[in-house]
């Protein structure tokens, strides 16, 4: 199985709707609720897209916005304006 | 109302980056090359195309006024609003300020150091791209030591032991800890403070302690330390990717880069496992309500995490340092090691020593079902009836400290957990000590170096350790006092144990008037 790739985020309005994103476009991501913060991991690779965000959110989003609201992420970073992927290549 | 638009193609991000970072540099003609960047070479590290290098965040300096100034404004507004409300009320116990103490103390004026670093090595670097990064994170570690400061300094209107802090990073003996640490990596070139900083204590350290430390601070109520760590590790997301992005920029532009890159990984990750000792026994010992053991956090957020990362390194032929096989090991009994060490020596300590309560040693004992029982249990059992018979037990001898990571030789052997583990080198006819194979490893390969470190066992008993009108030929001459006065440290007051300390008192006296009038 391919190791986990995760994203940490504070718990907010925002970051609930980033993650209910990342659950819509990411099959078998789990979800770890934790003290003020919530983690997301899937094997191998996870996927933000901005469409899906501003969705859930309501509003338009811009991918660099996610800096206000993450905490830590493992995984190679492919940054795009439309879609922030973490990965590992293995 | 809809908002005016304008006709105007907006950049996008990876254009942006590329005008942002590239084209802003000039080769010297007045003055060689190697001369305007005198570091860039003597560590071996060869580099043929800088312009290879690519920031994974493509954060350019208006984006990144712009999220920091944000992230800024969201910060003040909690640390505020927490003040306001007398947040520090609000804790689960006193007994968690003491964490904050350790914080204070020992990390922040770190954050300070990584300032300066990154300063340092930004102008070292002949590429733009890292230069403009190293500007950034230079800039974000300035902000986080002066965040925590301004979080903690609430706390030292209340609480003792927060009052000297830049001072006792340079004197206290268990400072020279994380302090000798930093200064480990400050002093090596440029490449290797990337790896040290950006691998090690970003990854491997901050990790750790800004998340789920940080996530213990929020669940025991205090939202200033919640608000500064989680701020403060958006920031070191970007930096560990950073460190990342360093390492593997070195390992593709030369294969002789590679044994040399191993080296620095296999070095880095034990002295930040070592520095984390701190961080194991904060969360297993001083939180008075538990998130999670360390040993949890340290399967999650290095296992996990290191597995999958040294995976994806190996297409480099990087493989995971040795040391690792010892964490494994080590993971069941550091945090009760090291808090074993603080409660005999809390004498000399600035903050507070206590013993775990009955119902928190059952919590040990089914976090750690294989050690604590069996290796620690009867040792805090014994100490607390030698306590309640009026024998606290305070160790006035001052330990054989490791020559690498400064820490007293409390560890045991990887394979016995009843023998302390001991090691040792010759140089130049001095024998020197060690708390491990891999801190000996690490002075074997640079003993010129270590052979400077500034251990304060030795120079307490050097007399370096005294005020200057001291006088150590008076027959009433007390050392631990004197030594104790060099700290600035208040006898009575910032040491010794919780149970009857001033800050174990006002908190409760203080929680009392804030429910009744």
């Amino acid at each position: 199985m391919a190791d986990n790739v995760f994203i940490a985020f504070q718990t907010s309005d925002e970051s609930r709707a980033i993650v209910e994103a990342i659950l819509a476009d990411n099959p078998g991501t789990t979800v770890d609720e934790q003290p003020a913060m919530v983690r997301v991991i899937r094997p191998g690779s996870l996927t933000i897209r901005r469409e899906t965000v501003e969705e859930h959110m309501g509003r338009d989003f811009d991918l660099q916005e996610l800096q206000l609201y993450l905490i830590t992420l493992t995984g190679n970073i492919d940054e795009t304006d439309d879609a922030f992927t973490l990965a590992w290549h293995n | 109302m809809d908002m005016p638009t304008t006709t105007k193609k907006k950049l996008g991000i990876k254009e942006k980056y590329a005008l942002m970072t590239r084209g802003l540099d000039w080769e010297t003609t007045y003055q060689p090359m190697d001369k305007v960047f005198p570091y860039a070479k003597f560590e071996g590290i060869k580099i043929h195309d800088w312009d290879k290098w690519e920031d994974p965040f493509r954060l350019t300096m208006d984006a990144y006024w712009k999220y920091q100034a944000e992230k800024e404004r969201k910060l003040y507004a909690i640390l505020d609003a927490f003040n306001q409300n007398n947040g520090h009320l609000g804790i689960t116990d006193a007994r968690y300020v003491n964490t904050l103490k350790l914080f204070l103390n020992g990390i922040s004026p770190l954050e300070y150091m990584a300032h300066r670093g990154f300063a340092h090595v930004g102008r070292q670097f002949p590429g733009v791209g890292p230069r403009v990064a190293c500007q950034m994170q230079s800039l974000d570690e300035m902000r986080h030591a002066q965040t925590q400061i301004h979080s903690m300094s609430n706390y030292n209107r209340y609480y003792n032991g927060f009052h000297s802090f830049p001072e006792m990073l340079q004197k206290v003996w268990y400072m020279s800890v994380p302090r000798s640490f930093f200064d480990d990596a400050y002093t090596s070139g440029p490449f290797e403070f990337m790896v040290a900083i950006g691998f090690s204590f970003e990854y491997v350290l901050t990790n750790l302690l800004f998340v789920p430390f940080v996530s213990g601070a929020a669940y025991n109520g205090d939202m200033g330390a919640m608000t500064f760590g989680f701020s403060a590790q958006s920031d070191e997301a970007r930096h560990m990717t950073l460190g990342l992005e360093c390492i593997r920029f070195m390992l593709e532009q030369d294969p002789d880069n590679i044994p040399i890159v191993q080296k620095w990984i296999d070095k880095w990750t034990w002295r930040g496992i070592r520095v984390l000792t701190l961080v194991a026994m904060m969360m297993d010992y001083m939180l008075p309500k538990k998130v999670m053991s360390w040993k949890e956090a340290w399967e999650i957020y290095f296992e996990e995490n290191a597995t999958a990362l040294f995976n994806d390194l190996a297409r480099y032929g990087i493989k995971m340092p040795d040391c690792a096989k010892q964490a494994l090991i080590d993971k069941e009994h550091i945090s009760h090691q090291a808090w074993a060490t603080f409660y005999q020596y809390s004498a000399v300590s600035n903050f507070h020593g206590w013993l775990p309560s009955s119902e928190e040693m059952d919590w040990l004992s089914a976090k750690y079902p294989d050690t604590f029982d069996q290796y620690y249990r009867p040792r805090f059992e014994h100490w607390a009836k030698e306590a309640a018979e009026g024998r606290r037990f305070y160790n006035t001898t001052l330990p054989q400290l490791c020559q690498v990571c400064q820490i007293p030789m409390i560890f045991t052997e990887p394979t016995d957990p009843t023998q302390i583990c001991y090691r040792e080198s010759e140089f130049e006819g001095d024998k020197y000590h060690f708390c491990s194979d891999h801190c000996k490893n690490i002075f074997d390969d640079e003993p010129e170096k270590y052979v400077q470190a500034w251990l304060p066992v030795q120079q307490i008993y050097q007399g370096n350790c005294f005020m200057p009108d001291a006088d150590p030929t008076k027959p009433d001459f007390n050392p631990i006092e004197e030594v104790l006065r060099y700290y600035n440290l208040q006898n009575g007051r910032d040491n010794m144990d919780y149970v009857g300390s001033e800050d174990e008192a006002n908190f409760r006296a203080w929680r009392q008037t804030s429910t009744q009038n």
